[in-house]
């Protein structure tokens, strides 16, 4: 039997980060094979290389026999490989047929685009996944779940080899998720191989053949499911990753008063109905897989997102937050995620960044003060040890993880009680990692409470004094970060390890508990 | 199924904003009718005025609903127009009329090609590529006609590039439409019209997609260049002479023209019909308040507020 695709010695470096070390990777024709990892493991990296978006460093990829010479999208489709691209594959302003068949459209007979048949086979390809999606509405008006159905239509209008699904249920109801498996099971039966990315272990063990496991951009294992129950997956993926971040003291927190209160609060699509508290010195984590509505929650709490529902009450007052400038005031700040766009103005000066968000307090009429911006940043850098050549020196110049001290020294400028950080780690390399957790537990004892969102669950961890557990918009259970170590085990690396495998099951239990909850809550 | 989600069809005036150019249009129309039927604004004569008037407008943009669609912009279509109406003069007075038409297409293909290049390769923004060529091709056009008229003494030229009429039907009526049908064609129903539409909705996702989008943003403004080269072949006929004013400023109504008509600056949306609409609107507006007897600076406040009104009123409440 030849393989469908058999990947050799493939590395990938993006500046000087290793995202693929030497890693094969063999998928059987009529298998369904799943691609496990955490974050930054590379499964995107090795499927965008597969994909033709990225050309590979080193390495071979051998396509039913065939041996994949250039890299572009074209020639991969060319081969016979199809996949979804999370949305990223859509264009807003086209209906979902037109993008469904984008560069394969329908011709008349006289060569012309043929619209209404497109439309015709877009909803013969949503009845055979019984879903409901309008083929001629446009994409830019449809919610997440109906574009990733979109996107799934897309894949699998193309007769494809190798069909690539990447992460394709984080916005499908179960019941859409059921039928899509249904689909994969029939084109299976036909001979083609599918591989499903997900961080859904329930689903991986229903559907898939086979899995493979990466982890740091290294091969870790392949085998049947057979091989692989789902504590055996967790451990393969966590390894000993934790490195590095077990040697973060987390002390003992000094739990003051309650800063922030959430009751009950819901916002336009998520969150749903979510209460909690943080204390003065505490550190919350939110842990969750993408579309949990974690930075959902994070943005009504900052008013990027009012809230429709429910009550915010900080320092025991309930305040209204319909703005950014109101969630300010009332001294919450969001780092946001997308440091780059959001976070920090690249070009700009290591100060004009630092005071952005204090022009008022340090003008005086309507001139800044160079001296107290001066010094502002002077103490930030000090305080923060941002590393930079200067003051003056554009943000840009900066590393990752400096320029997100940056941003947060922009914000605690501004004096903030409570600190709401997305993602802080995402993007910087390990060493910088554990800085700025450090920072975190540093700012959390100096009196702060913060609201801390990571996908690597070593760093919630490491971080977190509470974690709150949620998936679908809710929130599961709170989670008293004490209460997963295992005390038995002397080797603080160990320990953490084993926290972190505890973790994975509470997450991957509340998704479990989805079903039962959108019957209640319908 | 699917209630409640909107269809881009959806009933005419459900989705007026959509369509506030036709509205607006026929609005305009009607309250001129009414108000300046005395000073012969029904006419017929100065009905087709209007259409005499607007023509290069229209063909220009309908290039530049294209160039828009795709998410660049195109400011040097007015000096193209005019250097365009200098080489077909001095290609006539040459070489005669067949080689003055091949001049004005390849003045228009080799100055799109040299902002195409220049944006996809070179990577410099359209708006600065075409801002710095608008002042190239003007000057060349002033250097090369050392800034004097160039009649045009082919009568057949005359007629065929603007001056001539079928019965009462002006030439230049034809030329809007068979462009304008051209246009509307290529953008809805063939692959390269789509592939416009996606490249400027989403460049990354058409670049996934397979699109290869720096050659459809070259082909673009090749086409632009080449329309307004077209637009400056007709000024050349109607006025029987090349010079280097002729055009001058009509990337401003080209541009009205087409966002008028629906067309976003931001790229992925754009009608050719609608874009003919709005650059018949705009020769409606001018030419009703001429007849109004305002004075031009009145003319340029009155158009200037019409036209955000009415683009004002076409946007999506946020």
């Amino acid at each position: 039997m030849t393989s469908a695709v058999v990947m050799k010695g493939i590395s990938k470096a993006f500046g000087g980060v290793k995202a693929l070390d030497n890693v094969d990777f063999e998928v059987f024709p009529g298998e369904v094979h799943a691609l496990l990892g955490g974050n930054g493991a590379g499964k995107s990296t090795i499927l965008k290389v597969l994909n033709g978006v990225h050309k590979p460093d080193t390495g071979t990829i051998i396509v039913a026999g065939t041996p994949l010479t250039t890299h572009t999208p074209e020639a991969s489709r060319a081969a016979g490989i199809a996949m979804n691209f999370q949305e990223m594959s859509l264009i807003p302003t086209l209906t979902v047929a037109q993008n469904i068949f984008l560069t394969r459209e329908a011709r008349t007979p006289r060569g012309f685009l043929d619209d209404p048949t497109c439309e015709t086979k877009a909803a013969e390809i949503f009845a055979m996944l019984e879903v409901k999606v309008d083929p001629k509405a446009i994409v830019g008006t449809l919610g997440a779940g109906q574009k990733q159905l979109t996107e799934i239509a897309k894949a699998i209008s193309q007769t494809s080899r190798v069909l690539i699904l990447d992460e394709p249920s984080t916005a499908l109801a179960v019941s859409d998720v059921e039928r899509l498996f249904t689909f994969l099971r029939k084109l299976k039966a036909q001979g083609v191989a599918v591989i499903y990315v997900s961080h859904r272990m329930d689903e991986i063990a229903r559907i898939a053949d086979r899995a493979t496991i990466l982890r740091d951009g290294k091969h870790v294992i392949t085998a049947p499911m057979a091989d692989l129950p789902i504590d055996v997956m967790i451990e393969h993926i966590v390894g000993k990753r934790s490195k590095g971040l077990a040697d973060v003291q987390r002390g003992d927190a000094a739990r003051g008063e309650v800063l922030l209160e959430a009751r009950n609060l819901s916002g336009a699509h998520k969150p749903h109905n979510v209460s909690f508290t943080l204390h003065r010195g505490e550190v919350l984590g939110l842990a969750g897989l993408l579309g949990s509505g974690r930075s959902a929650l994070a943005r009504v709490i900052a008013g990027v997102e009012p809230a429709v529902s429910g009550e915010i009450r900080i320092k025991g007052q309930p305040v209204a937050i319909r703005k950014p400038s109101d969630a300010i005031s009332a001294g919450v700040a969001l780092v946001p995620e997308a440091r780059a766009t959001q976070g920090i103005i690249p070009a700009h000066s290591v100060t004009s960044n630092m005071v952005l968000a204090v022009l008022n307090r340090i003008s005086d009429k309507g001139m800044v003060d160079r001296q107290k911006a001066k010094t502002l940043t002077d103490d930030m850098i000090k305080r923060l040890s941002i590393k930079t050549a200067s003051r003056d020196h554009a943000v840009s110049t900066l590393s990752g993880g400096n320029q997100q001290k940056v941003v947060i020294g922009k914000w605690l400028a501004t004096d903030p009680d409570i600190l709401v950080l997305d993602e802080p780690t995402a993007g910087i390399d390990i060493g910088s990692k554990s800085e700025i957790i450090r920072l975190v537990r540093d700012l959390a004892a100096q009196g702060k409470g913060i609201v801390m969102i990571s996908s690597e669950l070593s760093e919630l961890l490491t971080a977190c004094d509470r974690i709150l557990v949620m998936a679908d918009g809710r929130a599961h259970q709170m989670i008293d970060r004490a209460t997963l170590d295992d005390l038995t085990e002397p080797d603080a690396g160990h320990r953490l390890q084993g926290a972190e495998r505890q973790l994975q099951i509470e997450i991957q239990k509340a998704l479990a508990f989805e079903p039962t909850q959108e019957v209640s809550h319908g | 199924m699917a209630n409640a989600i909107p269809t881009p069809m959806g009933g005419f005036f459900t989705n007026w904003r959509q369509n506030i150019i036709y509205i607006g249009f026929v609005l305009i129309f009607v309250i001129f009718a009414l108000t300046l039927s005395q000073k012969g604004f029904l006419n017929p004569t100065n009905l087709l005025n209007i259409i005499r008037q607007t023509a290069m407008i229209a063909v220009m943009a309908v290039a530049m609903t294209f160039v828009l669609a795709s998410g660049e912009i195109d400011l040097s279509i007015g000096a193209v127009a005019g250097l365009a109406t200098v080489t077909v003069a001095m290609a006539i007075a040459v070489a005669g009329p067949v080689a003055g038409v091949l001049a004005g297409i390849a003045t228009g293909i080799a100055v799109g090609c040299f902002n195409g290049f220049l944006t996809t390769k070179v990577g410099i923004p359209s708006f600065l590529t075409t801002l710095a060529m608008m002042g190239i091709a003007k000057g060349v056009a002033m250097w090369i006609s050392s800034t004097a008229a160039v009649p045009i003494l082919s009568p057949n030229y005359s007629w065929l590039f603007g001056g001539g009429s079928i019965g009462p039907i002006p030439v230049l009526l034809f030329w809007m439409l068979v462009i304008g049908a051209i246009g509307h064609f290529v953008l809805r129903r063939t692959g390269f019209g789509r592939r416009v539409l996606a490249t400027g909705g989403g460049e990354t996702a058409a670049r996934y997609s397979g699109i290869d989008t720096a050659t459809i943003k070259f082909k673009v403004l090749v086409l632009s260049s080449t329309a307004a080269a077209i637009a400056g072949m007709l000024y050349a006929g109607r006025l029987q002479s090349g010079r280097f004013q002729l055009g001058e400023g009509d990337e401003l109504s080209v541009i009205a023209a087409a966002v008028l008509g629906g067309t976003s600056l931001f790229g992925g949306k754009g009608t050719v019909v609608g874009t003919i609409v709005g650059a018949l609107m705009i020769g409606l507006i001018n030419n009703g308040l001429i007849l109004m007897g305002l004075e031009f600076s009145q003319q340029l406040i009155a158009r200037g507020a019409i036209i955000i009104l009415a683009v004002a009123l076409s946007q999506k409440k946020a």
